[in-house]
């Protein structure tokens, strides 16, 4: 009695629990209702077919169980009822697999309508091209993958000169309108997940595979990457957001094409160190940084790192969270670069700085209250840090700190210790990289929260001063201010 | 109404050849280390496997503490955590079930259940055992090299398996693929032997349509593994040669940490493909040697004939044979060509069809029986329930555009760890309680017992079933954590604390069902020979534990299948398959 009341608790629980819990399906963006359709008349006959069997077992260990006197009958088979129950079962199934394979049918055939992009995944982040004027995609090669043309476009086909290219992991879609995504990945298996679309597919390296769907409601949704992919799996994030005509419009007006990309925007030194002059007042004249002003080293930054970052407080993505009191502090500064070429020419400008620090008239070495957050971490231990630096930490910024490009992680050599520790808490903390435009900086975030308290961040940051290159000649120099 | 049990006869053929010779070991070493009998090598390989099972169980309890409260045991980080992942999964499918089920069950039962005095290979049956150790050991050795072991996902799915990106990418993945071609040549040894003791080392009467249904099961199991392993092991062999020699049999030319790799043309789905036609073949490998076992333990607890009988032989060996095309419903969402998916969408929701006559059967053995609920008899109830569970949410992974929405999510790890897992280690309880008093000559204690099976039943529901909601909602699988999303409410975190506090309980229960195994088969009651009055051979040896070639002087001959439970006009409510017809007019039914 006692079993079979377990039995129907356990059963019967589980369609309450079913019917009344709130978990389900996210709401429906797209086209595919009749997936969410399908799971529904799937639920209905397999749940009754499971509580049929179950009540039917529970009635059993009822009416069947062993008392004094009871025997069993003998009743080898019945060939009857074994047909009809194959029969009836067959019907069930035929039930459900019929219009699983009419829906089969308009997945694996886009519709005329639609229009093709390509998305790029690559450990562990994602980028966009769409066929220009032409309206074809230009041919793509791994071997013409470099820093200047991370999407390896065939410089050589003209068809791929028009290509809109997004190097971006937030992408921009019109509502009501199809679209076939063409997917492809330079290194392993990913897979192009939007919950709310309920379509999916992965990524094969070496060919390129394909789904579709139309986005029917505006909004921003999250994009997955659902095939393990290596230790930054989890935290490879993309955005997918769905605009009305005209936003979509006005977004892909300031997509550059592949030619834009590849003319550059030319180097003005000149210029460069005329912008410069404002930086100097906290970075210092030669970027060597100035711990007092919070502001960091500048020299042996990573180049593209730091265009991204005047990019983002330029337009708030970095600078505007309220705790972030020196990101607030160098969000206007930002502004005073009026464009790209502006933040290209000052960027330049900074890689030919020697860091090397100018000592007259340094009077603020002495740190402030402000700055007692940012302790330098002198205390940490590198020993303590080492194997989830090796572990984690070297999957996108390298095994000697030295950064990898495709993954954009900058180089973490070369750079103050306690300028470190500060962004390592301030990721952590959600205090930088939670802007919804900032999915590298989610990505980073997500991995800092490894490091729950500040002393395995001072752990962390004390083996990155041990990395090799950070104990190479000038960064020795800089650090005998 | 035909009745099959029928066919008994008095007449039995002479036998055509003469007594095996059995070896009998002179040394200590060759008793009880290099021994040479089945019954010594299941146990030995049962250990072994519970062993590594074990640890297996501690990696999912790793798993379940990253995912309830996230960077809270901060020894986890990713890396960890997919070394978890990879290493729990790989266990528990091919070290822990493959191993319990064919080299544990398969060894105990077989020679007993047919009436054989042993394998008809013994010494090569000793080896296999050793063989698979070896395995375990190079499994276990992966643990402690430099970069730790894999963490590739239990799929192994190159080129990420042998790219820097993923843990474990140099010693820990060769590691495993030795490890994995080793353990496929050791099961290769021990297969041969089980399926050519079943055809031919089978007592006089005991016709194949008179086997139990543990012996089919388990061979149809065995079938299936000898044409399904060697896909594993030659893709293991590839995979070791692309990281060892370079070459590219699934590495096209890419990009890896920022420069180009030297492998060309090569293509990932080619692994897929091998793997999954290893790998589908090897969810019946374990889910058919269960089917078999429960199918028994129901009718000996249940005191009925298992209904249907034929029927029960002919859906193993359908199911068997379908289980070899349908293993691209693996790969509906892995960029394959999709048209595929009409295929094997197909394919696989027809197997559901002998697989849903198996359950009607099943539970249609209770109905008019005399149901006794001891513990074996509520294992194959949980069973049926996991079973049952985990089948039809099959139905939906199966049916390709039902599945894309739920593919790669945590509704697939409940999924098959209800039809997989926890259903196959149900049957795996309830067989090992079933036999224990055979195979120890022992008792049980059945209050630890009854606890193990009441915590473990209710538990394992608790961690499973809301971890289908979990992927209903989106939560992808391998995920060290899943903060930072928009579409995830709060309480979907708390879900995951409530399944890990389940899964710590149910991890909890199998400590008490290991004391209890081991301590009972020192302290526990004397059993008698037969103590559940069932009908197969196993139950009528002379000696109990039975001794080294099984049977007595002279080997049983079988008259009659193995359900004659609560025949009537027979007072005994069961006739062992060994007891020639009495009185054939009060047997036969009107």
């Amino acid at each position: 009695m006692f079993a079979a009341i377990v039995l129907l608790v356990l059963v019967l629980g589980t369609v309450v629990f079913h019917v009344l819990s709130p978990w389900y399906f996210t709401p429906i963006a797209s086209n595919w209702s009749s997936m969410d359709n399908t799971v529904t008349l799937t639920f209905a006959v397999t749940g009754l077919a499971f509580v049929l069997v179950n009540l039917f077992i529970a009635y059993c260990l009822i009416k069947f169980r062993n008392k004094a006197g009871r025997r069993a009958e003998y009743e080898p088979e019945s060939i009857k009822m074994e047909t009809w129950l194959t029969g009836l079962t067959t019907v069930g199934i035929a039930a459900m697999l019929a219009p699983g394979l009419l829906i089969w049918k308009d997945v694996v055939t886009p519709p005329d309508s639609a229009t093709e992009l390509e998305v790029l995944a690559r450990q562990w982040n994602w980028s966009y091209r769409l066929p220009g004027e032409d309206g074809q995609l230009g041919a793509v090669a791994v071997s013409h993958t470099s820093e200047d043309n991370p999407l390896g476009i065939d410089p050589s086909d003209p068809f791929g000169q028009d290509d809109i290219i997004v190097y971006d992991p937030v992408l921009h879609l019109k509502v009501g309108e199809p679209v076939t995504f063409l997917l492809r990945s330079t290194d392993v298996l990913h897979n192009f997940t939007v919950p709310q679309f309920r379509v999916k597919m992965d990524f094969v390296p070496g060919q390129v595979s394909y789904i579709w769907a139309e986005p029917q409601e505006e909004g921003s949704y999250d994009l997955l990457c659902e095939e393990l992919c290596g230790v930054g799996h989890y935290a490879m994030r993309g955005r997918v957001i769905v605009d009305s005509e005209e936003e979509y419009a006005a977004w892909l007006a300031v997509q550059p094409t592949f030619a834009e990309t590849q003319a550059g925007l030319g180097t003005d030194l000149v210029a460069g160190q005329a912008s410069y002059a404002v930086c100097s007042s906290c970075h210092g004249a030669n970027a060597e940084g100035n711990k007092a002003m919070h502001a960091p080293r500048l020299a042996g930054m990573d180049a593209e790192y730091m265009k991204r970052q005047l990019r983002h407080f330029k337009r708030g993505v970095r600078g505007t969270h309220e705790d972030d009191t020196w990101g607030q502090t160098m969000a206007p500064m930002a502004m005073m670069l009026a464009d790209a070429s502006a933040i290209n020419n000052v960027v330049a400008y900074i890689d030919t700085l020697s860091g090397e620090a100018d000592f007259s008239g340094d009077s603020t070495y002495n740190l402030s209250a402000a700055v007692e957050r940012y302790a330098p971490s002198a205390s940490g231990d590198p020993s303590k840090s080492a194997a989830l630096y090796q572990s984690t930490c070297a999957m996108c910024h390298g095994g000697a700190g030295e950064g990898v490009w495709t993954v954009n992680a900058p180089n973490l050599t070369g750079l103050d210790d306690w300028y470190l520790a500060s962004q390592i808490k301030n990721f952590r903390d959600g205090i930088r990289g939670r802007h919804a435009d900032d999915l590298y900086g989610l990505q980073m975030g997500l991995v800092s929260n490894t490091m729950t308290d500040d002393q395995a961040i001072e752990d962390m940051v004390a083996y990155i001063m041990t990395l090799e290159s950070n104990t190479e000649e000038p960064v020795q120099l800089a650090q005998q201010r | 109404m035909e009745h099959i049990a029928h066919d008994e006869t008095s007449f039995v053929r002479p036998a055509e050849v003469g007594e095996m010779e059995l070896y009998h070991p002179k040394t200590w070493l060759g008793k009880y280390v290099f021994s040479q009998d089945a019954k010594t090598i299941a146990i030995q390989y049962a250990g072994t496997a519970i062993a590594i099972g074990m640890v297996a169980l501690v990696l999912s309890w790793l798993m379940r503490l990253q995912l309830a409260w996230p960077n809270t045991f901060t020894f986890i980080d990713p890396a960890y955590y997919l070394q978890a992942v990879t290493m729990h999964g790989m266990i528990m499918v091919v070290y822990l079930l493959t191993a319990l089920f064919l080299g544990g069950f398969g060894n105990y039962l077989i020679p007993l259940m047919v009436g054989a005095r042993d394998m008809v290979f013994p010494w090569l049956n000793m080896i296999s055992f050793w063989v698979y150790f070896t395995a375990v050991l190079l499994l276990a050795a992966s643990f402690f090299v430099g970069g730790g072991s894999t963490g590739a996902g239990w799929t192994l799915y190159p080129p990420q398996a042998i790219l820097p990106g993923t843990p474990g990418s140099k010693a820990g993945i060769l590691l495993m693929l030795a490890s994995l071609a080793v353990f496929i040549i050791g099961f290769t040894m021990g297969g041969l032997n089980y399926v050519v003791t079943i055809l031919q080392a089978r007592t006089r009467g005991m016709t194949l349509m008179r086997m139990p249904l543990t012996i089919w099961g388990i061979f149809v199991a065995t079938v299936l593994a000898l044409f399904a392993f060697p896909a594993l092991f030659v893709s293991a062999i590839m995979m070791s040669l692309d990281v060892l020699l370079g070459t590219s049999f699934f590495m096209p030319a890419i990009m890896t940490m920022g420069s180009e790799s030297e492998h060309v043309g090569g293509n990932p789905l080619l692994f897929q493909h091998l793997f999954w036609f290893f790998g589908h073949p090897e969810v019946y490998i374990v889910a058919l040697p269960a089917f078999g076992i429960v199918s028994d333990l129901i009718s000996v607890h249940a005191r009925k004939n298992i209904f249907g009988y034929r029927m029960m032989v002919w859906a193993i060996v359908i199911i068997g044979a379908l289980s070899f095309v349908v293993w691209a419903h693996h790969m509906y969402v892995s960029g394959m060509n999709p048209y595929f998916g009409f295929f094997f969408a197909t394919t696989t929701l027809i197997i559901a069809v002998p697989t849903a006559l198996k359950v009607y059967n099943w539970v249609l053995t209770l109905w008019q029986g005399n149901i006794h609920l001891t513990v074996p008899m509520l294992f194959s109830i949980a069973f049926l329930l996991f079973f049952i569970n985990g089948g039809m949410t099959g139905l939906f992974l199966g049916n390709a555009s039902v599945s894309m929405p739920l593919s790669d999510t945590l509704f697939v790890v409940a999924h098959f760890h209800m039809v997989m897992a926890v259903a196959p280690v149900m049957v795996v309880c309830g067989a090992i309680y079933h036999w224990y008093p055979k195979i120890t000559g022992r008792w049980y204690h059945e209050g630890m017992a009854r606890f193990h099976f009441w915590v473990t039943f209710v538990g394992s529901y608790l961690v499973f079933l809301p971890m289908h909601y979990l992927g209903i909602m989106g939560v992808p699988r391998r995920y060290f954590e899943i903060t930072g999303t928009t579409f995830l409410p709060d309480s979907a975190h708390s879900v995951n604390a409530s399944i890990t506090i389940a899964a710590l309980v149910v991890g909890f229960a199998q400590l008490v069902f290991l004391y209890n195994l081991i301590v009972s088969a020192f302290n526990g009651k004397k059993a008698p020979g037969n103590p559940w009055n069932a009908t197969t051979l196993e139950w009528q040896t002379e000696h109990t534990p039975p001794e080294h070639g099984n049977f007595g002087k002279e080997l049983p001959c079988v008259y009659r299948w193995a359900y004659d439970y609560s025949v009537p006009g027979i007072e005994d409510d069961f006739i062992p398959q060994n007891v020639p017809p009495r009185n054939r007019q009060t047997e036969v039914v009107q």
